[in-house]
């Protein structure tokens, strides 16, 4: 039995029924990422002596005949800038390039006590400030399909991973598509949560109005799976949401028959690669043969969603930089003179390019000149868009998009322009400004590439999602197992 | 316009140092994401109230019960310098 290729379900299962150990599983997937690895970059830190003795004590359980945790040897990537107590968390940067954190966030405490096997820290764009994976100090992470394309970002490492079956399944952290489009350009599901379901404690903020830790998977029920394990209220979050549990894997395969779906008018005038907008309509087409009802929407003020989000984020990202100063943990630079140049120097030469044009930009739109006609005019623009999803919710289960408008593109190509790389966000950013949720499943393939399909739910609406997302892949047979390398 | 001397003076509070030729380029970049930005003025948002959080949770308040904390070994693990169990700092005070 070749193990990488299971799906994570079907891993749980073959433990509890001893077909195979967590060892074996751990095993198996260590000697894939060695394999792997030269070629990829996916992960910053590989914690393989945590993960063989988190394995052994699972296998122990099972020897007892004790109960199982829902994730019990399922091997797991972190994305780089989710806490992991006592395993090194640099959020891609240089300046955390040391920092190993004396505390656990609440997702990965919720994995371990779910007896899921973390395998290491996947790379990302430096402090998530990316589209690409291009921007991280530990190097670019290669797109598994075609190693000389990104494998997107800011979560390219988690994707690259799952695709690539490093790990069954892994985490992301989704600001404005950084799980979705990572998703898309590897061919795999990723799903961003709404807002407030999982606990963002530990998560090293960008934009804390906007940032949300979502999972990544080969098929939908596995991303269901790993959701089940880390949602739930917390105290130690601010604005988590307390609510019931729902389970996202029971009532999953629920028909989808009258699911009345929007397809935006805006979405598919825009400016993006044909083939991409061509598999779209076929996946439309798909949806309707199932019985869904497909309708055609309008989001009228969708067009400013993509400078909304870069004005709300980078004054969010401004201020959540200011904690890296060099005093009490990070990067400290070895030559100033002063407090001051101790402050500049530390943060000038740590901070890549694309976090000092961030922070640049933030600062400059909360300035005391600026801040009534940038910053404030976003977040007013933030209502009315929001306001135009909440009345096409009030019809529809769901709306349809790409989740990128184009195909993976090639290392290099977008680097040197920021509004370029900015533009691979457009249909996702939406999303997390209203604090909805939404997932990004492959709906065909392109001369071997991957095309993306988004399907966006109501806040809170997970199960919808999940739903419709599982039919698609029933139905096109693209998930899990059929994905092989 | 944005000149150097403005890209300066935001360098100086965010704590971050260019040189003549980086400010430059920044201000390139600078003048094409505004020209995307200026966009949000054709939006009417007279009397829109602004979002800037899309949860209103209520902000929970803990008893007022001294609760164990990092230790001080812990909080000083990641120190880049460290003396006499504090974080080491330049003086600031003659």
């Amino acid at each position: 039995m070749d193990i990488i290729n299971l799906t994570a379900m079907d891993m749980r299962e073959k433990l509890k029924n001893k077909e195979i150990s967590a060892r074996d599983i751990v095993e198996a997937h260590i000697d894939r990422l060695q394999k792997m690895e030269e070629d990829l970059n996916a992960f910053i830190t590989i914690s393989k002596e945590e993960a063989l003795n988190a394995a052994d004590i699972i296998d122990e359980k099972i020897k007892k005949g004790e109960k199982l945790g829902p994730l019990a040897g399922i091997p797991i990537g972190v994305k780089d800038n989710i806490i992991t107590k006592d395993i090194k968390t640099t959020c891609g940067s240089k300046m955390l390039e040391n920092f190993i954190p004396p505390y656990e966030s609440t997702v990965v405490e919720k994995i371990k006590k779910a007896d899921g096997i973390i395998l290491g820290k996947t790379n990302m764009d430096e402090f998530a400030m990316g589209s690409s994976t291009e921007t991280s100090y530990f190097g670019i992470t290669k797109n598994p399909i075609d190693t000389q394309r990104v494998p997107g970002g800011s979560s390219g490492g988690s994707a690259a991973a799952v695709r690539a079956k490093e790990v069954a399944i892994a985490l992301g952290s989704d600001t404005g598509g950084s799980i979705r489009q990572p998703a898309s350009f590897c061919g795999v599901v990723g799903l961003k949560p709404t807002y407030g379901l999982v606990s963002r404690y530990g998560l090293v903020s960008l934009a804390n109005s906007l940032d949300q830790i979502g999972t990544l998977g080969r098929n939908v029920t596995d991303v269901a799976l790993l959701l089940n394990a880390i949602v739930g209220y917390d105290e130690k979050d601010s604005t988590s949401v307390n609510m019931d549990i729902i389970d996202y894997i029971e009532g999953l395969s629920e028909d989808v028959k009258g699911m009345r779906i929007g397809v935006p008018k805006e979405y598919l005038n825009l400016n993006m690669d044909e083939r991409v907008k061509e598999q779209i309509l076929n996946s439309i087409e798909i949806f309707k043969n199932m019985g869904a009802v497909v309708e055609e929407i309008s989001l009228p003020h969708i067009e400013y969603a993509l400078a909304t989000y870069y004005i709300i984020s980078t004054a969010e990202i401004s201020s959540n930089m200011a904690r890296f100063d060099g005093i009490r943990y990070g990067y400290r630079a070895k030559d100033y003179e002063t407090l001051d140049e101790l402050y500049i120097n530390s943060r000038s030469e740590a901070f890549g390019e694309e976090v000092k044009r961030r922070i640049m930009f933030g600062t400059y739109s909360l300035s005391k000149d600026n801040n009534e006609k940038i910053y404030k005019k976003a977040a007013k623009v933030r209502t009315i868009i929001k306001e135009d999803f909440d009345k096409i919710f009030e019809d529809y289960d769901i709306i349809l998009s790409p989740t990128s408008p184009s195909l993976p593109f090639r290392i290099g190509e977008r680097i040197e322009e920021p509004l370029a790389m900015y533009k691979s966000d457009i249909f996702t950013v939406p999303i997390n400004l209203t604090g909805i949720c939404a997932i990004s499943i492959p709906c065909g393939y392109v001369e071997g590439l991957p095309v993306g399909l988004q399907i966006i739910g109501d806040k809170f609406e997970e199960l919808k999602v999940l739903r419709l997302a599982r039919a698609f892949e029933k139905h096109v047979s693209l998930g899990g197992e059929n994905i092989g390398l | 316009m944005i000149s150097i001397e403005d890209i300066m003076y935001i360098s100086e509070m965010c704590k971050l140092k260019f040189t003549e030729d980086e400010a430059k380029k920044i201000i390139e970049e600078f003048t094409e994401i505004i020209n995307c930005v200026d966009k949000l003025g054709e939006v009417n948002t007279e009397n829109v109230a602004p979002t800037y959080f899309i949860n209103y949770n209520m902000q929970l308040l803990r008893e007022d019960v001294v609760e164990e904390g990092l230790s001080k070994e812990d909080a000083l693990r990641n120190a880049p310098e460290e003396q006499y169990g504090y974080f080491k700092l330049l003086n600031v005070m003659d």
